[in-house]
This record gives C-alpha cells, structure tokens and sequence, in this order.
C-alpha cells in the first residue's frame, strides 16, 4: 500500500483496546459461586486448575475450528477427524520412543512429547490439505453440501483410522515425569495439566500475536470481515483459505494430542466426542473469535469440573433421579445464547 | 387416485414404475417371500420410509439441517417399549406409550425450534448435535427406566406375537401368525402417515417451507414469519418420526440405544435423503427400499468378496464386512456430488428428456 495516501499511525493500537469487558466477568462469578458451594479453598483450587487445563486442550483444537468457519465460511463438521488422526499418529510416535517416555526425565519425555506433537500436526496438516483439495473446495458457498460432504468425510476419516489402527481404545500413557502431582500447599495438582495450561497460553498467545501483529494475520482477520473486499485488493484469498485450513487441522491435530494424554487414551470414535464440545464453545465464544473461543472454551472446563465435582442430581420420577453433569454444557450454552444470540464476541458480519 | 397422492404423483414412467413395484413388493411380502429375514427387512423399509421422509420434511422441504431426528426417533420407541412394560403387553400400553412420546417430542422440538431456529442457521445443526448426545447420556442415565444401554424387551399384546393363528387353515401357504398382522398393521400404518406428510408438502404450508428452503429472507418480507414456519417444521417432522421409532418397537419387541438413538442411524438417515432424493418425499421410499436391501444382503456380498481378497493385505482389509460404514460414507460424498437431485431426480430428468 501506498504510504503517501494514508498518514503512518503514531503507534500500533494496544492489544488490549476495545476488549468487551462484560463477557470476561463471567469468569470469577462462575469461579465465585463455584467456590461458595465447594467450601473447600484447596480443592477448589485443585478443581479449577483441572478446569482450566481441560478448557486449554479445548480451546486449541476449537481455535482452528472457529478461523475456516470466520474466514472460509465453511460449516465443517469434518474437524474432529484430525483430532483423532492427530492422537493416534502421537500414540504411534511415542510407542516408538518408550525409552525417552519411560525414563524419569524431564527433558527426555518432552522431548518424545515435542516429537510426537510435531508428528501428529504434520500429519493433520497434511490431512486437511488433502480434506480441503478433495472434499470442500467444489462446494465454497453451499452450506448444506458442506455440512453433508464433511459428516461424510468424518464418517470415511473415522473408518481409514479404524483400518490403520483397529477399532478398539488404546492406552495412551503419560511420560513418567509428568504422571503424578505436585502439592501447592494443600491442594493436589496433576502434573500434565501444568504442561497443559501452558500449551494452551502459549497457543494463545502465538494466535493472538499472530492475527494482530503480522502480515499475514491481517489478512485472515479482513478476510473474516469482509472476504470480498480483500480479494478486490489483490489478495489470493484461496491462498489463505488453504494456509487457514491446513493450520486449522494442525492445531486439531496438537489438541488431539493433548487430549489423549489427558483422557490417557484414545479411540476412533472420539473425533466425534470432541466435536460436540467444540461446537459448543465456538457457539458460545461467537463464530471466528479466537478469544471467544479462548473464554469459552475456558468457562465449559471449568464448568465441566465443577458440576462433575458438586454432581447435583434431581429426581425426575419417584424411582429416577438424573446427575446433572453430562448437561452442564448445554446449561451454559443456553445461558449465553440467551443473553448474547450471536456469542460472546462476535467478529464475523 | 392422483388426489389421493395430493395432487404430487410421481411423474416420470421409471419413477411409477419402480415405486409401484416397491409398494407391490412391500404389500404381499408376507405370501412372495415367507421367512424371518425378508419379512423383517421389508418391515425395516417401511418405517424407514417414514423416518427418512420426516426429515426431508426438514432437510428437502425446509432447508434445515438436523442432527437430533435419531432422538425423536428414539423417543418413540421408547415410548412404546416403557408404555408396554409398564402395562405388561396391553393395548394401554402402546397407547400411553405413543401418546407420552409424541407429547414429549413435540415439547423438545418446540423448545429445541423455538431456542435455535433463532439463532444463526448452523448453530441450529450444531446445537441439535449436542441436544442429541446429551440425550444419549440421559437414556442411558435413566437406567431403571430406559433399561440402559441393554434396552428394553417387552411383550406386546396377545394378536401380534408369533404364536398367534387367526385362522386354522393356510391362506396361500402361509399360516397368518402375529407376526404377519404385525407386518400389516406396520405397512398400514406407514402408508396412512407418507400419505398425510403427502398431504403436509401439499399445502400452503408446505409451499411456505419450500419458500423459506428457496430464500429464506424473501420469504420473510413477503410476510411469513419464518420462525413460526421454521418451527412448526421442526414439530411436525418430530412427531412422525416419534411415531416411525414407535412402529419400529411394535416390530421388535425390544428397544435399545444401538437401535433407536445411535447416531449410526443418523448417518443412514442423511445418506438414504441424498441417494433417493432431497425435497421429494419419493426420494424416501426408493432411497429406503435400495439401501435397507442393500445394507442387509451386502454385508454378506462383502464378506465374500473380504474371502476372495484373502492374499493382498490392504484391499482384504478394505472389503472386510467391519468396513461397510467406509464404502457408504464414500457413496454417500459421490452421490452429493454427482446425484445432488437423487434417484429420484435422474429418474424424473430422464423421462422429461424423452
């Protein structure tokens, strides 16, 4: 762009300017009334690391997720593929490295968890490349289709991993220096969840820098807000849409990883699980903001943890009660929606 | 006989020909092909028939894609397995049973309609998919109740087992048991409800969601309330489906998740819509009768071909009767590829080129 016809801005604007507060709040009154009824400071602490470790791995794989619905405007229904791909390449990678991942060595099992990562988002990667080549690219535009041809592509996905790796669940153990707790205090906290919250933070943060500080990331948001326009400008915004894709699926691929390790184990089927929950956050967070998703994804761990701890039940007939817990998620969907139909923060139009 | 088919006949002499031969096929099953397996995949057909073309209410007629039809589904059907257990096999029971199933699923669907059709149009698709998992959870939460994920066996009254003769004598060679009333109280049923969804996409309210399908936005400055219609859509294609899980229970005298809630089922389903036809309640039956047929005598064929194959490692693999789902989730991509209108729409396209 020519520099002549627009003054240079003084300083690039603040990350933090034009930040929608209220949804935010939701955050320490859900951890607040959490509290109130847990009574207890250490587990509630223990609780809450869960629950923001659990809505971490969440939040990488629905981030990818949120940018090709913000951006390509595709509805895929197909993402869950490469969060199992991505778990069982990782299994397969660290059933190779047992050496590094049975000594009690910190930096040996990252390591073999460094190599199965990069394994299994490479494999994702080149999962959604050939997803997006064979499957989406005939029907840009046509929801319908592509809410069917990604189901579809979802069911075949699922099928390929069932041949390579049989259908039955498979351990997926953690490295020895991550099984195990620390003590903060009284409160017992999981090592992996540690690794976890950090993962998640420095995903975050990369996204977040990335959109808002770089070329490229420029694009992508204009290309959320307004496609057309970006492509009159001489941009190949089909370029994008497959750089997007690809980095959408890889991101699938890293969280499948990390879920696995966290469930400590993997089947085909749980593609499938996992969508469900990311769909959810993304409703909640609003389609194509990647910190509503971050928020969302955050609040359904916490609430996920929470309500599974407190476990309410009501009783339903004389002899049938139901626990609460497995619903938790739709409450709080149908919480949000109730108070912001569009999500959180909605970017997109 | 045209107004009995609403006005909507099939068009086309293939397409008469075919559906003709489908309903011929269906009505004298029980005297052409006597045995346990050809009845219970001809009754299979018929509320498959009836369950696929409760969601081309939706998906064909209105454009909303659902993925909670399984639990109306399964709603049904649990409705008369509950109802006959707890009224021991009585007529009441079914009664009750299909009552309190309809009643139920006509309360969801409206507050499922009412919540999500608000909304943005995929956050309908996706919030119908959590609806229905969660679902899943709560059936087989409710053990004491559902049976958990063993189900539900249950007897039904005395006219409709097995062991029941209503005659002495054969009637062309066949004793007429429980079994084959059962078969025509299904095949009765089914016809009266394709007949009325007929009915439904027939009339103005129909046309309205047909509109809605074309352009949503125009029809909504033309005055609808697309919420309204959208909704009631969403209603009326649970209530049929309730009542498809419903004749399903009444054929099998037992109700599981596997059978009813599973989302295997809603897979076929959306594959049966698109290879007979989205938007044409024809598309139903043909697509019903192909794939039902077809997914209880090919896994047989597989099985074979899996033993032909035996040496080469990966295509044994590839035909194995475990990998059916493979084959048809790639026939179901190629046919919304390259048969977006269906059978029945090659076939119709067919006959107006000749």
């Amino acid at each position: 762009m020519n520099t002549a016809t627009m003054t240079a801005p003084a300083k690039p604007p603040g990350l933090l300017r034009g930040i929608d507060w209220m949804p935010l709040a939701l955050l320490p009154l859900i951890c607040g009334i959490a509290y109130y009824f847990i009574g207890s400071g250490s587990t509630w602490f223990t609780l809450s690391i869960a629950g923001l470790a659990m809505g971490m791995i969440i939040f990488i794989i629905a981030s990818g997720l949120t940018l090709i619905f913000g951006l390509m405007d595709v509805f895929n229904f197909g993402h869950g593929i490469f969060i199992a791909l991505g778990a069982f390449v990782a299994m397969s990678v660290l059933g190779q490295l047992t050496s590094w991942t049975e000594a009690d060595n910190l930096a040996l099992n990252l390591a073999a968890l460094g190599i199965a990562a990069v394994a299994a988002m490479l494999a994702a990667a080149v999962a959604g490349l050939v997803f997006e080549r064979l499957l989406i690219r005939r029907v840009y535009g046509q929801h319908l289709k592509q809410i069917l041809i990604t189901m579809g592509g979802m069911v075949v996905g699922e099928e390929l991993i069932k041949m390579f790796w049989g259908p039955q669940q498979m351990p997926m153990p953690l490295p020895a220096a991550l099984s195990g707790t620390v003590e903060f205090g009284e409160a017992a906290v999981e090592k992996y969840r540690l690794l976890a919250l950090a993962v998640g933070v420095a995903v975050f943060l990369v996204l977040i820098l990335l959109l808002n500080r770089t070329k490229i990331g420029l694009l992508v948001r204009a290309g959320v807000q307004d496609r057309e326009m970006v492509e009159s400008l001489g941009y190949r915004i089909k370029r994008l849409f497959i750089g997007v894709f690809m980095a959408g699926s890889a991101l699938a691929g890293l969280g499948g990883v990390m879920w696995g390790l966290y469930q400590q184990g993997v089947t085909p089927q749980m593609g499938a699980q996992v969508n469900v929950i990311i769909f959810m956050v993304i409703i909640i967070g609003g389609l194509g903001s990647t910190s509503g998703s971050f928020l969302g994804a955050i609040l359904m761990g916490l609430m996920a943890n929470y309500v599974g701890f407190l476990a309410p039940t009501i009783p339903l007939l004389p002899d049938v009660s139901i626990g609460l817990a497995p619903f938790s998620n739709i409450f709080l969907m149908v919480g949000i929606l109730l108070w912001r139909p569009q999500g959180l923060f909605s970017s997109s139009k | 006989m045209i107004a009995f088919l609403s006005n909507d006949p099939p068009r086309g002499r293939p397409l008469t020909i075919l559906l003709l031969l489908i309903v011929l096929v269906l009505a004298f099953t029980p005297f052409a092909f006597p045995g346990a397996k050809t009845l219970g995949v001809a009754a299979k057909i018929m509320y498959f028939i009836v369950l696929v073309a409760s969601y081309d209410l939706l998906l064909g007629y209105t454009g909303i894609v659902s993925f909670a039809h399984t639990m109306f589904f399964g709603i049904g059907a649990y409705g008369v397995a509950i109802g006959c257990v707890h009224y021991e096999g009585s007529w009441a029971g079914i009664g009750w049973g299909v009552l309190g199933a309809m009643a139920l699923s006509a309360v969801l669907s409206l507050l499922i309609g009412l919540f999500s059709l608000r909304v943005r149009a995929i956050f309908f698709s996706m919030i119908t998919l959590a609806v229905a998992f969660s679902f899943q959870t709560l059936a087989s939460q409710m053990s004491t109740l559902t049976g958990g994920d063993d189900g539900l066996n249950f007897s039904v009254p005395e006219v409709l087992t097995p062991g029941y003769q209503l005659f002495d004598a054969q009637i062309f060679g066949v004793s007429i048991t429980g079994r084959v009333l059962t078969y025509y109280l299904v095949l009765f049923c089914a016809l009266l409800m394709f007949l009325k969804m007929l009915r439904i996409v027939n009339s103005p309210f129909g046309r309205v969601l047909q509109a809605i399908r074309e352009n949503m936005f125009r029809a909504e400055a033309i005055g609808y309330n697309t919420v309204v219609y959208r909704t009631l859509a969403n209603v009326f294609a649970a209530l049929f489906a309730t009542l498809a899980g419903a004749l399903m229970a009444l054929w099998q005298h037992n109700t599981g998740p596997e059978t009813s809630l599973s989302f295997q089922i809603m897979v076929d389903i959306l594959l049966i819509v698109v290879i007979g036809g989205m938007g044409t309640l024809y598309g139903a039956v043909c697509g019903a009768a192909i794939f039902i047929l077809a997914q209880s005598y090919l896994e047989d064929l597989m099985a074979h071909a899996a033993d032909a194959a035996q040496g080469i490692p990966l295509l044994a693999q590839l035909f194995s009767p475990d990998r059916w789902l493979l084959w048809l989730g790639v026939l179901f991509i190629l046919s919304v590829y390259f048969l977006p209108t269906g059978i029945v729409g090659k076939l119709r396209a067919r006959a107006e080129r000749e």
